[in-house]
């Protein structure tokens, strides 16, 4: 077997000082092999975020071990581990900075990790997006959400990463602009041989985006399987049964059927 | 279904004077609601929300609303005195709004929220205040009413947080809620929750309900009809069991851009924007 571009063992991140820490994240162990497209989903609060957060290196404060393409990542990571792996965030209305043009946003990774030729990458990074020159003296309130994720996936691709790290990107926007970036997401995967984690809560764009998927519950990974089997119901969990059933849509008869009083607990 | 019609809504139109010129964030639309669940669907700006803000003329100063006709059960609402206005809203039209994290006071008990929902309306002591209140919060399918009474916003969960929110707009007993985006800020499975509330709430107090939504997937299998809205204007209205034929354009390419768990195609198809659908 192949080396598993992302291999992830027994992760669990806690938050809190160390008498009374609240544990968010139990023991989450999978891989994802070079190339492949793997997606966790969850509700709320379930830990899939921070997840992504430890495996970005955003979050040192974590317990397993994490290797990208065998190789381990301590907590703490070098210039290179940073550039390899990066991070689209959720909202593109906050992940960009106000008072920065869209050149500066994509220019600052480029000073950071001293790649030369910056002028031609930024260049080539909005063209990658479908965003051509005319944006790149603008300021992110003269772009729409749909051009600002664009921008913020431009972001992430210029430092050539090989993992991309994908936290509910499209969950801002329209239907109509989030089918746009997935394609886009898409197009750069198989061009470019990137390998996704990709976040959300919406089963229908992981089953869409994702071979594999993980359903998480809790702060644990309560089971996997592949988008197959996730489209055909194949799924061993009440849970996961569950969170199909309500994300086809309304249907009064299974709303009665449940304990509508079982997520009734103080935050 | 031939109900008379709770709300009347014809020609409603809202702009904005900017200094580029005037901005139509409603331009001419025209429905009924009765006592049914509507779905009011369309794409961030597509004035939606505007809908129903301009109903209950709760529009920004700067917005110039007009219609040829805006009325509650016969009334005229473009006619009422803003004191009329103030006891319409909440009494007889009242509106949920999107995220319960925002629309809740942070430091006001919960239960004390809702008893003051009714008692704005009503004549009452707290005594009897705070019964009602109880008595809604067990509608709303709260467990334990009385602990939850006496808690505050932060220490509900999202899913609670929506039920008090709805708990607070029904206590006046209004003919009409506007519901905006009422489960947008909620997990799917905890979204089912809310709308068999809602669901069994609309059907056994026969009240109307104005469901505004992204969502065409949820608007379809929840309510009894829908309203498309596009760049101002209501393009496609049908049957909610319907919108799988629907037959404008926007409609469909909205339908065929999202994601299918049922239906697995490599790309998904963009919709293109005709600008003739902005007058269509």
């Amino acid at each position: 077997m192949s080396t598993p571009k992302l291999d992830v063992r027994t992760l669990s991140v806690s938050f809190g000082p160390a008498h009374h820490a609240t544990r968010v994240v139990h023991d989450v162990s999978f891989s994802i092999a070079p190339g492949e497209a793997y997606g966790l989903v969850g509700e709320s609060g379930c830990g899939k975020s921070t997840i992504l957060r430890a495996i970005s290196g955003l979050n040192s404060a974590w317990t397993g071990a994490i290797a990208l393409d065998g190789k381990a990542l301590a907590p703490r990571r070098t210039l290179e581990q940073h550039r390899r792996v990066q991070m689209v965030f959720q909202d593109p209305f906050g992940s960009l900075h106000p008072r920065h043009t869209i050149d500066a946003i994509l220019a600052e990774p480029l000073a950071i990790h001293g790649l030369d030729d910056r002028n031609g990458r930024v260049q080539r990074a909005l063209e990658q997006v479908g965003l051509g020159g005319a944006f790149r003296f603008r300021f992110p309130h003269q772009l729409s959400g749909g051009q600002r994720q664009r921008v913020a996936i431009a972001r992430a691709m210029i430092l050539e990463p090989r993992l991309l790290l994908l936290d509910e990107p499209t969950s801002a926007l329209d239907v109509s602009i989030q089918a746009e970036v997935l394609n886009l997401l898409e197009d750069l995967r198989r061009d470019r041989g990137l390998t996704y984690l990709l976040v959300s809560h919406d089963l229908a764009v992981v089953a869409h985006m994702c071979e594999r998927v993980g359903v998480m519950r809790q702060g644990r990974l309560l089971e996997e399987c592949t988008a197959d089997d996730l489209r055909a119901g194949r799924v061993r969990e009440a849970y996961t049964k569950r969170f199909l059933a309500a994300s086809e849509g309304y249907d009064r008869a299974m709303a009665r059927q449940w304990d509508t009083l079982d997520e009734e607990r103080i935050a | 279904m031939i109900a008379p019609a709770l709300l009347s809504v014809e020609d409603l139109h809202v702009r904005f004077d900017t200094p580029h010129g005037e901005v139509a964030a409603v331009r001419g639309v025209s429905f009924d609601v009765g006592r049914e669940r509507v779905g009011l669907v369309g794409e961030s700006g597509s004035g939606k929300s505007m809908t129903g803000r301009a109903i209950l003329r709760l529009t920004p100063p700067m917005a110039r609303v007009s219609a040829a006709r805006l009325s509650l059960e016969g009334e005229d609402l473009r006619a009422a005195s803003p004191a009329r206005m103030r006891a319409i809203r909440g009494r007889r039209i009242s509106m949920v709004q999107q995220d319960p994290k925002f629309s809740l006071n942070p430091v006001m008990r919960v239960g004390d929220q809702v008893a003051e929902s009714f008692l704005v309306h009503h004549r009452a002591s707290k005594r009897v205040a705070r019964e009602r209140t109880l008595d809604m919060l067990a509608q709303v399918r709260i467990r334990d009413p009385k602990r939850v009474y006496d808690l505050y916003p932060h220490e509900v969960s999202g899913g609670m947080g929506q039920r008090i929110m709805i708990a607070m707009m029904l206590i006046p007993e209004p003919a009409l809620l506007i519901a905006d985006e009422p489960t947008s800020a909620l997990d799917v499975t905890v979204r089912t929750q809310v709308l068999a509330i809602l669901d069994d709430l609309v059907s056994s107090r026969g009240l109307g309900l104005l469901f505004i939504s992204h969502d065409l997937n949820l608007v379809s299998t929840f309510c009894d009809r829908v309203l498309v809205m596009y760049a101002g204007r209501i393009v496609e209205q049908c049957a909610a069991s319907e919108l799988r034929q629907a037959r404008h354009p926007y409609t469909r390419g909205l339908l065929d851009s999202l994601p299918k768990l049922d239906a697995p195609r490599p790309r998904l198809p963009v919709l293109v924007r005709d600008p003739a659908w902005r007058d269509a």
